[in-house]
């Protein structure tokens, strides 16, 4: 589904992401951890197709397609849904519209008419089951004046109306209380299906106790350094991450 | 003041060409008022930018053109006028039309509505109420620094007046449609008077338009009155052409425990200068003034507003916000005036603006006197463009740029537009806004002129 490879990026002239590869196949979930400032955030801002960041040497090949080359709404459309770390809020760009707008959208693409009024608010009221959020969240204007929880909520919501087939979902758990957590968590289990694909960037091993990845890969330093199954998870959990970096730099030294 | 302007001299020019004609068709109150407004006038003369209160507005170009003639209504003028329908149909309103700042003649010139509410021409109001009218006339359009106003009450002759006695709610908004049409280019000036007695309740809904392409200025004075604890909100909507300025000075009045708001929304217009004096003159008084303004190619779109906290306890609460396009410049002056004895005020201020070229200009400032101790006041403004993270974050929905940007702007405008509290003219506002900033057309589907 997903291939990069050896992707470096850089932001500013800095040099973040020094030769990454991947390979996400249907139906996987992939963890990416790692300590603050290895990239994680980067490597997610790539993939949705944020402008500032400049893309130095590499591939990305999404569907058989070039990723890098897709504008970021031709790649939602393609299926790519990017869950954001911190969600911007937008005043008085009501959430009924807004996902009424990108519902349709994603539908033009796929060759099929809008729905109807009251299909959609159909779609909204079954999906906001799905995800047990807060009804009224929806009648007020994306994101403004949610608390973080709501807003991260309200992340997986939109995944739900949107139903991705790669759905990246960058520290989705942080500052998260437990309820709101295994919300999230929930969510996503309940949207994953043998056909589509998570990356999930997460900082802890908390979330994955709920969503449980079929791959676990720690970035530092703008580098895969240690991919394995999810035990690694929890060897983190356990360890930290100093060991690892000794672990490179050992390796390094010799 | 020595040496008046060239341009000053021309209307003072204009000022003696008619006033024979001009007081010969006026009721006789109004001609009181003349030669001392006319002195006044040339006193001040036409504000030139050296005046502080115009410092980011030209009116040169506008009063400096040969206008053909100063507008004096004949009867057949009207038909067109009376054609003339709102295109808001499910806006339910008490309906006004005046043409070139005339009320029409062609229906009886004051008309009274449930509750004995009165609506007509200011004219014929000075006649047949004369005790209400003297009562208010001229009490609060003053002003020692503006001779629009002062040339406006020397030589306007007409306009709507409406008077809502005390106790009385008008359910249904009284909507005034303002119709600038002439074969030639044309200056006219018009006044109105709103008197809102105690405990009264209702809304006004102004429209501005052009119905032909001809250059033209117009110099409106608007005064209300607004009784202890009445309610009373004016919603002004500008849709003129490129070739038109529009000059507004509105002054609300407003006594003990009363509630105004007042929400001027341009669409279009070459050249715009709205003036809205506040004045809240008793203790517990509350002003909400609200301004959204979209200007494009070489339009030039002013908003200056004065709030006047004259007693203790009173609340008032400004909200501007502007999105300029092309060549287009903007400017809003919001003062707050704090008297001594106003304690206990609370003032508060912003002003918003989105440049969407390099080219678009906004000029913004914030001017507050405070002469009291025990006053809470803030302001606050902003120039800027649409935010590049709002923007991805629609786009990363699927959205394309170009519709992501028009929502980021609607809601942007839209702040400004919630505040209005009748729904089929807030919901018409909302799509008037779309349209506007798709680049389409907003003018409403009976107008016949092509804005642009």
């Amino acid at each position: 589904m997903l291939i990069i490879n050896n992707l470096k990026a850089s932001i500013g002239g800095k040099s973040i992401l020094k030769g990454i590869s991947l390979d996400v196949k249907p139906g996987e979930i992939h963890a990416i951890m790692g300590p603050n400032g290895s990239g994680k955030s980067t490597l997610a801002a790539v993939l949705a197709g944020r402008e500032f960041v400049e893309i130095t040497e590499g591939t990305v090949t999404y569907l058989g397609k070039n990723l890098l080359e897709m504008a970021p709404e031709d790649r939602a459309k393609e299926g790519i849904f990017l869950g954001f770390q911190y969600p911007i809020e937008i005043p008085g760009v009501s959430m009924v519209n807004f996902m009424k707008t990108a519902v349709n959208e994603h539908r033009k693409h796929k060759g099929l008419d809008p729905l109807s009024a009251s299909d959609f608010l159909k779609m909204m009221r079954d999906k906001k089951e799905l995800v047990e959020i807060d009804s009224k969240l929806a009648n007020r204007s994306v994101n403004e004046g949610y608390s973080g929880g709501e807003k991260k909520k309200n992340e997986i919501f939109q995944m739900a109306m949107l139903e991705p087939k790669l759905a990246i979902l960058d520290e989705t758990d942080s500052g998260l209380d437990i309820d709101a957590l295994r919300i999230v968590a929930n969510g996503v289990n309940k949207l994953k299906r043998p056909d589509n694909s998570f990356i999930v960037i997460t900082h802890y091993q908390r979330l994955l106790d709920y969503i449980v990845p079929d791959v676990v890969h720690v970035l530092y330093d703008g580098r895969i350094v240690k991919t394995a199954g999810k035990e690694l998870a929890l060897e983190l959990e356990e360890k930290g991450y100093d060991w690892i970096k000794k672990e490179i730099e050992n390796n390094a030294a010799s | 003041m020595n040496g008046k302007s060239e341009i000053t001299e021309k209307y003072l020019g204009l000022y003696k060409d008619n006033i024979d004609k001009i007081s010969s068709i006026s009721a006789p109150f109004i001609n009181t008022f003349r030669a001392s407004s006319f002195e006044k006038f040339s006193e001040l003369g036409i504000p030139s930018k050296k005046n502080e209160a115009y410092k980011y507005t030209n009116l040169d170009i506008f009063f400096n053109h040969d206008y053909e003639n100063y507008f004096m209504p004949v009867p057949s003028d009207f038909i067109k006028a009376e054609k003339f329908r709102c295109e808001v149909t499910d806006l339910d309103t008490y309906g006004v039309v005046l043409l070139n700042g005339f009320y029409p003649t062609l229906n009886e010139k004051l008309r009274q509505l449930p509750g004995g509410v009165w609506i007509g021409s200011l004219n014929e109001a000075a006649i047949k109420f004369p005790d209400k009218f003297e009562q208010h006339f001229g009490k609060y359009a003053k002003s020692e620094t503006d001779g629009l106003i002062h040339l406006n009450t020397a030589m306007a002759s007409d306009g709507v007046f409406i008077y809502i006695p005390e106790g009385v709610t008008l359910t249904k908004p009284v909507q005034v449609v303002n119709l600038v049409q002439s074969d030639d280019d044309m200056f006219n000036q018009h006044r109105n008077l709103i008197i809102a007695e105690k405990n009264s309740n209702f809304s006004i809904i102004i429209c501005d338009h052009t119905l032909s392409p001809q250059k033209f200025l117009t110099n409106a004075v608007t005064e209300v009155f607004v009784g202890e604890n009445a309610h009373f909100d004016i919603i002004r909507v500008q849709n003129e052409h490129n070739n038109a300025c529009k000059i507004t000075n509105t002054f609300i009045h407003q006594e003990k425990n009363s509630v105004t708001s007042s929400n001027n929304i341009t669409l279009h217009g070459g050249l715009i200068r709205n003036s809205t004096y506040h004045y809240l003159g008793g203790e517990g008084a509350e002003s909400y003034s609200y301004g959204l303004f979209l200007g494009d190619k070489w339009q030039h779109i002013d908003n200056f507003v004065n709030v006047d906290h004259a007693f203790p306890h009173c609340t008032s609460n400004q909200l501007f916000k502007g999105v300029l396009d092309d060549m287009s410049t903007g400017a809003f002056n919001g003062r707050i005036f704090v008297r001594p004895d106003a304690q206990g005020t609370l003032a508060y201020q912003r002003n918003n603006n989105i440049l969407l070229t390099d080219d678009a200009k906004m000029d913004t400032k914030p001017q507050l006197e405070i002469y009291a101790d025990d006053v809470k006041c803030s302001h606050g403004a902003t120039i800027g463009q649409l935010n590049d993270d709002a923007l991805f974050y629609l786009q990363s929905r699927g959205i394309n740029k170009r519709e992501a940007r028009l929502m980021l702007m609607f809601g942007f405008a839209h702040e400004v537009i919630q505040n209005i509290k009748i729904e089929p003219l807030r919901e018409r506002m909302d799509n008037l806004v779309m349209q506007r900033l798709k680049g389409e057309l907003s003018r409403c589907a009976s107008c016949m002129v092509k804005c642009g």
